[in-house]
């Protein structure tokens, strides 16, 4: 099992919260202190680093106009990353292709990133979260259709080696594309996806040996989606490449007492308040879900793990924390759960949490935690491979 | 009102599936709903059906009406609607269209309006007047929806729906016709850049008729697009956000029947 630290980069210096309707979208950057950004971003990348030294990889992403996560342009943290580390990999996931509605640029800044890092890249893509939907501007009706065609020009742009191609889509238009640099990795970096309950997206992933991921999502769900990528893994005869990630939020320490208030903070990230227009941009979901709806009984797909007890949380596997032993515990205990999986995917830090104690949480982790983790065999491919021979 | 003369029918229009119903007997009028479909049920169209044949097609994408992924604006709707006009032999019939569906009457009467008498636009979408930063259509998705609610109507009660009541097909089509007006209206938001240039090709008699008390798209958003339109009548009514003909579907009669009779 890899393990991967996370921070959404938040900005957590703001007004008391039930001041403000939204942390999202509309909140007026007269509350954002360049100089406090200017820390943060500082002290972010530094835990990256810290993460790198510690031996563990580098997972990054990006939102947009929101005060949760202040890393807007995630190539440019992974260029930084690129430069600055030397061992661990790094992972945009993802890039919001179809939001950003230029695949090219997309595939040079990748290709240039895997240069600089000498192939420590993989390349995640993502939908975009419903508010994204408003920073963009891209019709919500359809970025599934956005998203696999950006995937599918990017590849094809990173691998096409031998003279310009044209692209007529549905959404791009590009004459004469040329890559230059092409990605250090042969034929490209990893490509990751993530999803939450669409399974034809998960069926997908897999048969293109992408790595799929899911975040904070109940044990019994996530088995779910990950039981549906592996059939369809083998259904799709065993692609290679591929494999499957989680990220809890996660906070070890050296007391029961510390463990629990750091888990406390980190469920800032939970609370994060936004209208209700924003989490369900018209046509974002699909009809079926908007007739629930408008019978009151959803309300977007993140909202079922807001406001639930931390010890609920701790439980379904959304948060994992204590001391060292208990957390490699809770991630066994997960493992068995969903079928085991190949990424943990650990946001280690969020909302106030400060530096010291994150890095402390961290270096606790990968000195005593890891060891006890790490070799959890990898369910994908390999497992997927015994089971069909 | 009898069985016969309230229909829903489904035509195929070159190869595409259109929902079409029919309210009343007389003389044919082509009304074509606003987004949320609010008409078929209203006092207004019960009114008009009295004397009239109101042909009520959904355009692709609402109602039950089939919709291509090759359809991306209201341009694209017109065509279709002007090819079931033709199919449905629609001569010297008054065109009528609300919001979402006046912008598509507007676009039909720029490409050909020699099958209508008049044309009706009430609060009607679908044009830029201002410049980059001006608001000429509230922004109906990034906004509160207690917000939106308070521009539509005048009286929100009187645009009140219970959805807790309704079948779930029926709430397949009110999430539908989200979906649809999003597909089709996101970006350029709420307008044709290329209409507004177009405006001038309407030679049929034309009547705008506004919501006094619109706060989606203003009065003096109405009176410029009325301009914009040869010889166009503009006529406000009073006590009535974006759906003036529900709000007030008598004064909205009234209006509409003294200019078409």
């Amino acid at each position: 099992m890899d393990a991967w630290h996370f921070t959404e980069m938040p900005y957590p210096n703001l007004p008391p919260l039930d001041t403000l309707s939204t942390m999202r979208v509309s909140i007026p950057s007269s509350l954002y202190d360049p100089r406090i950004g200017a820390d943060l971003y500082n002290h972010y990348l530094d835990e990256h680093m810290i993460a790198d030294d510690l031996g563990l990889n580098m997972l990054l992403n990006e939102h947009h106009q929101t005060a949760t996560c202040i890393n807007a342009c995630a190539p440019l943290s992974a260029a930084v990353l690129a430069r600055q580390t030397s061992k661990g990999r790094i992972c945009i996931l993802g890039n919001p292709v179809a939001n950003r509605g230029d695949p090219i640029r997309i595939a040079e800044e990748m290709a240039m990133i895997d240069c600089i890092s000498r192939g420590r890249l993989d390349v995640g893509f993502v939908r975009g979260v419903p508010y994204e939907i408003f920073a963009a501007n891209t019709n919500p009706t359809q970025t599934v259709e956005r998203l696999w065609e950006g995937i599918d020009l990017v590849t094809k742009a990173w691998t096409t080696t031998d003279g310009p191609f044209n692209f007529e889509g549905q959404f791009t238009h590009r004459r004469a594309i040329n890559l230059w640099p092409r990605p250090y990795q042969t034929p490209h970096p990893a490509i990751w996806i993530t999803g939450s309950s669409d399974l034809d997206n998960i069926k997908r992933a897999a048969a293109r040996g992408f790595v799929f991921a899911t975040f904070l999502q109940p044990h019994e769900k996530v088995k779910w989606m990950f039981d549906g990528y592996r059939s369809a893994y083998q259904d799709t005869g065993l692609p290679g490449g591929g494999g499957t990630a989680y990220m809890p939020l996660v906070y070890t320490a050296d007391s029961d007492e510390e463990a629990e208030k750091g888990a406390r903070e980190l469920t800032w990230y939970l609370d994060a308040k936004s209208e209700p227009q924003h989490r369900n941009p018209p046509g974002y979901v699909p009809v079926s879900f908007n007739v629930q709806a408008l019978k009151g009984t959803f309300t977007g797909r993140t909202d079922a793990m807001r406001k639930q007890s931390i010890e609920y949380l701790r439980d379904q596997g959304v948060i994992i924390y204590g001391k060292p032993d208990d957390v490699a515990q809770q991630i066994k205990r997960l493992y068995g759960l969903v079928g085991g999986f190949d990424h943990l995917l650990m946001m280690q830090q969020a909302g106030h949490l400060s530096h010291e104690r994150t890095v402390r949480s961290m270096t606790l982790f990968a000195k005593e935690v890891y060891p006890q983790v790490r070799d959890l065999a990898r369910t994908r491919p390999l497992n997927a491979r015994a089971a069909a021979e | 009102m009898t069985v016969a003369e309230r229909t829903a029918d489904i035509v195929n229009v070159h190869g595409l599936d259109i929902e079409v119903q029919t309210r009343g007997a007389g003389a044919p009028l082509l009304l074509l709903a606003s987004e949320e479909q609010l008409e078929a049920q209203s006092a207004a169209v019960a009114d008009l059906a009295r004397d009239h044949k109101v042909v009520m097609p959904s355009p692709p994408g609402f109602g039950r009406s089939g919709r291509p992924d090759w359809m991306t604006s209201p341009d694209d709707l017109a065509y279709v609607m002007l090819d079931l006009a033709e199919m449905l032999d629609l001569e010297g019939v008054p065109l009528v269209g609300f919001s979402l569906g006046g912008w598509i009457a507007a676009e039909m009467a720029t490409k050909d309006d020699s099958r209508f008498s008049h044309l009706v636009l009430v609060d009607a979408l679908g044009v830029k007047i201002g410049g980059p930063t001006d608001v000429d259509i509230q922004d109906l998705w990034i906004q509160h929806p207690a917000k939106v609610a308070a521009m539509k109507w005048h009286d929100q009660e009187k645009g009140r729906r219970d959805f807790a009541a309704m079948p779930d097909d029926e709430l397949a089509v009110v999430a539908r016709n989200v979906e649809s007006f999003a597909r089709f209206c996101w970006e350029p938001y709420m307008h044709n850049p290329k209409l507004k240039h177009r405006l001038h090709r309407i030679s049929v008699p034309t009547h705008v008729i506004w919501g006094e008390n619109d706060g989606v798209c203003t009065t003096s958003y109405g009176r410029a697009y009325a301009g914009l339109i040869p010889g166009a009548s503009f006529e406000t009514i009073g006590a009535a956000g974006h759906y003036p003909h529900i709000e007030q579907p008598e004064a909205f009669g009234r209006s509409l029947r003294a200019f078409i009779a």
